[in-house]
């Protein structure tokens, strides 16, 4: 427990198959219930059974943003996760494990070992999954909560496997809690209630509940970890909320088939990961030549290639940018978490709509895959929703022009089935009434007006998407510099380094375009020293960086194992630069997750 | 089947010209494609429809400029996904009448994906295929539906491969009105048109629309000696092992016309409860009614 107050993190580790995720989602409702904030992390692969899957859940009496530092508590499922972690455990950490199945390793100095003789414990239950309610019995001691919060946890989430199950169930966390109470020491705080309930989401289901707020009607994908969630909470909600939902044959038909449905007048978006997105990516050059607003989602996961499905990276910035051939605008938007994804997309969309064109959100698996509590209050399923110029009354004269050269470059936007508005959009160069200027010739001055009417739509967006801002002390010693989902692990980097006696302040950009690139020069001109902290070999953010503002920076701190930057490997990396030893530090994942 | 008004009131009868496009068509003299257009401009007329009832898509190829010659809303998309983003405007806009356009290329080789799905999918649009048996476009070459031997710029010693069967691959995969044309009897492929318009599902038309530029195997002659029409013999379109059978047959005689149809297969957005009511998608007003919002964050809780 780093902080004051309550801060404790839990893992639980296994095979896939053993079952990780019940006690997992058991947990995070106790911890909603009693009004506790959380963050959880999921490291797995790409598997059904075997390998090794660790949850960690860090629970805090304030709002949490990363998964932390630390271990205060680990249930070993198998002998594996024993074997890999027990080693770093650090002092009072609590090891809970079968000591039918499980042998400890050597611990380090202060770590207690809780073991569990299972089979005693539930009357040799054959039940292979029944270790993991023993398990969340002793937790459940150890953490000073009563039984009853945990019957109420247990019952809540097995009461439609019927009675019989719940009393079994609860017979066997009985005997955990029991044993464990009688013989292990429990945490020094116990977690405490907060002033409220809060709630559970996952980052792909902000994105869907973002979509449907902003009233998405029509959605479709082609299963791709880690971005698939967004697809399953659309088709689980689509239905009641008018939502039309469709998986289709591959992310080439998604991209068209949204683009299509977006032409009729629905609000339509679709999510992929790098993989499929390379497949949409010439669709989304279509929607902007036939100026068709479209969100497009992009979960990015390790590449290249399939890479590695189950682990995060940032290494699709470039991919984004330079999407589909030929030359033209797009929003590109990384949001830094859950709550900000779920604000973002109606924004996008009204942006979108405005400018009639396409819009691209870069998520991540850590942002997408991650579990989180959130604030109730703080969802707002009523955004402000501003379609632009659309028409909707039907004309007796004719002579619309879908792509009139007006002065701001947009085009009032009529849809299909509305009298006296009847006209033609392709992906070929069209002059203002959507005539393919190849078919008369390639008028070169035809050509440059339409190249220009589209772009100068983009002159007075910049203006309507809010600067990136530097958070934390204006005087530092250090600047870091992220994009995105790195947000949270710098932001509790700069603690770190504060309580080390380092000041430290914080720029966050996450409008990639249009970049604000006067406020950021304007900030980082005055830094006394730039670290930029991405999650990718190359450093594509601090290469897109220089290419818009001319800058360089001081110092690089790149992460690309496949997992999340912890808090303090952006504060060791800035301590290494501090001292002169690299100016480009990579930290050593200790985990082996 | 999109909204069909045969005796409007007050609304005079279009005809065949009310359905001109303000372009006039680039093809070649002598090319397939206008019998094709002006056979679904003349089905169109006969029909009832109004051009802004009617959403035509098309891919890239000679015959996906279709949509700039004739007046109606007209998407021009990318080459091969015509039937993709036609479905997504189809779902979109279920009262529109969608068809979509294109050729052997573009819909059996670079979209033959979106045209199985699509098949299977049922979803209601006709799909007129203007096949030449070529590329024209990028100026010959061998396309899905060559014959073996064919030779063009890319196979100059004969094409080895041996050509799809659109018709039985539609109907394998499902579709449930599979026809074929011949752009040289427009009488019959406008009775093709309209009920395909009229069928409610996937409707394909693959039509004979010569190349007179860069195939000289398949020209007009070459299939005036061989058409003959399924419904001078008395095809039953019920028959679908019948309509494989006449759909393999391919030499002497080549059959055009109805191979089959069937209703008993829903199509996709009756089967969708999201547009039972309220109209099209894409014209419901957006955001949330307060008690669905309540009630999402009521089950995250």
């Amino acid at each position: 427990m780093s902080r004051d107050g309550f801060d404790l993190a839990l893992s639980i580790g296994g095979a896939a198959g053993q079952g990780i995720a019940t006690p997992g989602n058991i947990l995070a409702r106790i911890i909603v219930r009693r009004g506790l904030h959380f963050n959880a992390y999921n490291a797995y692969q790409s598997i059904i059974r075997g390998g090794h899957i660790f949850l960690t859940i860090r629970v805090s009496d304030r709002p949490v943003h990363t998964h932390g530092d630390k271990i205060d508590l680990l249930v070993c499922l198998n002998q594996d996760t024993m074997d890999r972690h027990l080693r770093v455990m650090g002092s009072g950490t609590r090891v809970v494990f079968n000591s039918d199945t499980i042998k400890a390793g050597d611990a380090g100095d202060g770590v207690q070992l809780c073991p569990l003789p299972v089979s005693d414990l539930t009357e040799k239950n054959r039940n292979k999954l029944i270790q993991n309610t023993v398990a969340l019995g002793a937790m459940t001691s150890l953490l000073g909560l009563d039984f009853a919060v945990l019957e109420d946890g247990l019952t809540l989430a097995l009461q439609r496997k019927g009675q019989a199950v719940v009393d079994e169930n609860l017979g066997v966390a009985r005997n955990g809690f029991e044993y464990a109470r009688d013989r292990f020491e429990p945490f020094a705080s116990a977690m405490p209630m907060g002033p409220k309930p809060l709630a559970v989401w996952s980052g792909n289901e902000a994105l869907a509940m973002g979509g449907a707020a902003a009233g998405v009607k029509f959605y479709s994908a082609y299963p791709m970890s880690p971005a698939t969630g967004v697809l399953h909470w659309m088709a689980k909600n689509g239905r009641e909320l008018g939502i039309m939902v469709r998986q289709v044959e591959d992310e080439i038909a998604v991209a068209n088939m949204t683009i299509g449905a977006a032409y009729t007048g629905c609000r339509a978006m679709c999510a992929t990961s790098g993989g499929g997105f390379a497949l949409m990516t010439e669709a989304i050059g279509s929607a902007a030549m036939m100026e068709i607003p479209v969100v497009f989602i992009n979960v990015q996961r390790a590449g290249p290639s399939t890479g590695v499905p189950t682990k995060t990276e940032q290494g699709d910035l470039w991919q984004v940018l330079g999407a589909s051939q030929g030359d033209f605008e797009r929003f590109i938007v990384a949001p830094r978490n859950a709550l900000d994804a779920f604000n973002t997309i109606p924004e996008l969309f009204n942006l979108c709509e405005k400018y009639q064109c396409p819009g691209i959100v870069l998520s991540d698996l850590l942002i997408s895959e991650g579990t989180f509590s959130v604030d109730p209050d703080e969802i707002d399923m009523g955004p402000k929703i501003d379609r632009g110029e659309l028409i909707t009354e039907p004309s007796t004269t004719n002579g619309y022009k879908r792509f009139l050269d007006t002065e701001t470059g947009i085009s009032p936007r009529a849809l299909p089935g509305l009298e006296g508005y009847v006209h033609i959009v392709a992906t070929d160069e069209q002059d203002e009434d959507g005539r393919l200027i190849s078919d008369e010739f390639t008028n070169p001055h035809k050509r440059r007006q339409m190249v220009e009417k589209r772009a100068r739509k983009f002159g007075q967006a910049a203006g309507l998407i809010t600067a990136p801002q530097l958070e934390g002390p204006p005087e530092a010693d250090v600047t870091l510099i992220g994009f995105g989902s790195t947000w949270a692990p710098i932001t509790e980097a700069v603690e770190l380094l504060r309580q080390a006696g380092i000041t430290v302040n914080h720029l966050n950009v996450k409008w990639i375009v249009p970049l604000h690139a006067g406020v950021i020069v304007d900030i980082l001109s005055r830094s006394k020293r730039t670290i930029v902290v991405e999650n990718n070999y190359s450093g594509q953010f601090y290469r897109y960086l220089r290419s818009e503002t001319g800058l360089d920076v001081d110092g690089h701190i790149r992460k690309f194992d496949g997992e999340p930057f912890m808090p303090h490997h952006i504060a060791d990396g800035v301590q290494e630069i501090i001292a002169g030893k690299t100016d480009r530090y990579v930290p050593v994942h200790e985990l082996t997750v | 089947m999109g909204v069909v008004a045969t005796d409007r009131q007050g609304a005079a009868q279009l005809s065949p010209k009310d359905f001109k496009g303000n372009i006039d068509p680039d093809w070649c003299v002598g090319c397939g494609d206008f019998g094709v257009l002006r056979s679904l401009q003349k089905a169109c007329a006969e029909l009832g429809l109004r051009p802004h009832e009617i959403l035509t898509v098309s891919g890239i190829g000679c015959s996906s400029n279709l949509p700039g010659y004739f007046n109606s809303y007209g998407m021009h998309t990318l080459h091969g996904r015509a039937l993709a983003v036609a479905t997504g405007a189809k779902l979109g806009n279920h009262e529109l009448t969608v068809i979509a356009t294109g050729g052997d290329g573009d819909g059996y080789g670079i979209g033959g994906n979106h045209f199985a799905h699509t098949a299977r999918r049922n979803v209601d649009l006709t799909y007129l295929v203007m096949n030449n048996q070529i590329y024209g476009l990028t100026t010959g070459q061998v396309s899905p539906t060559s014959s073996v031997g064919m030779k063009t710029k890319s196979t100059p010693f004969g094409s080895v491969e041996r050509p799809t069967n659109p018709i039985t691959t539609a109907i394998m995969n499902g579709a449930t009105f599979v026809a074929r044309g011949f752009a040289g009897d427009p009488k019959q492929l406008t009775e093709l048109i309209k009920r395909s318009i009229q069928h409610e599902g996937f409707a394909l038309i693959d039509v004979f629309s010569p190349c007179v530029t860069y195939n000289h195997d398949n020209d007009f002659p070459f299939f005036k000696e061989r058409v003959k029409r399924l419904e001078d013999e008395g095809h039953d379109p019920a028959d679908w092992k019948a309509a494989c059978e006449k759909a393999m047959i391919w030499g002497d005689t080549i059959y055009t016309g109805l191979f089959f149809q069937s209703s008993e297969t829903p199509t996709l957005h009756k089967l969708e409860p999201v547009l039972d009511k309220g109209g099209a998608l894409g014209r419901r007003s957006l955001g949330l009614r307060r008690e669905q919002g309540e009630q999402i964050i009521k089950r995250m809780m």
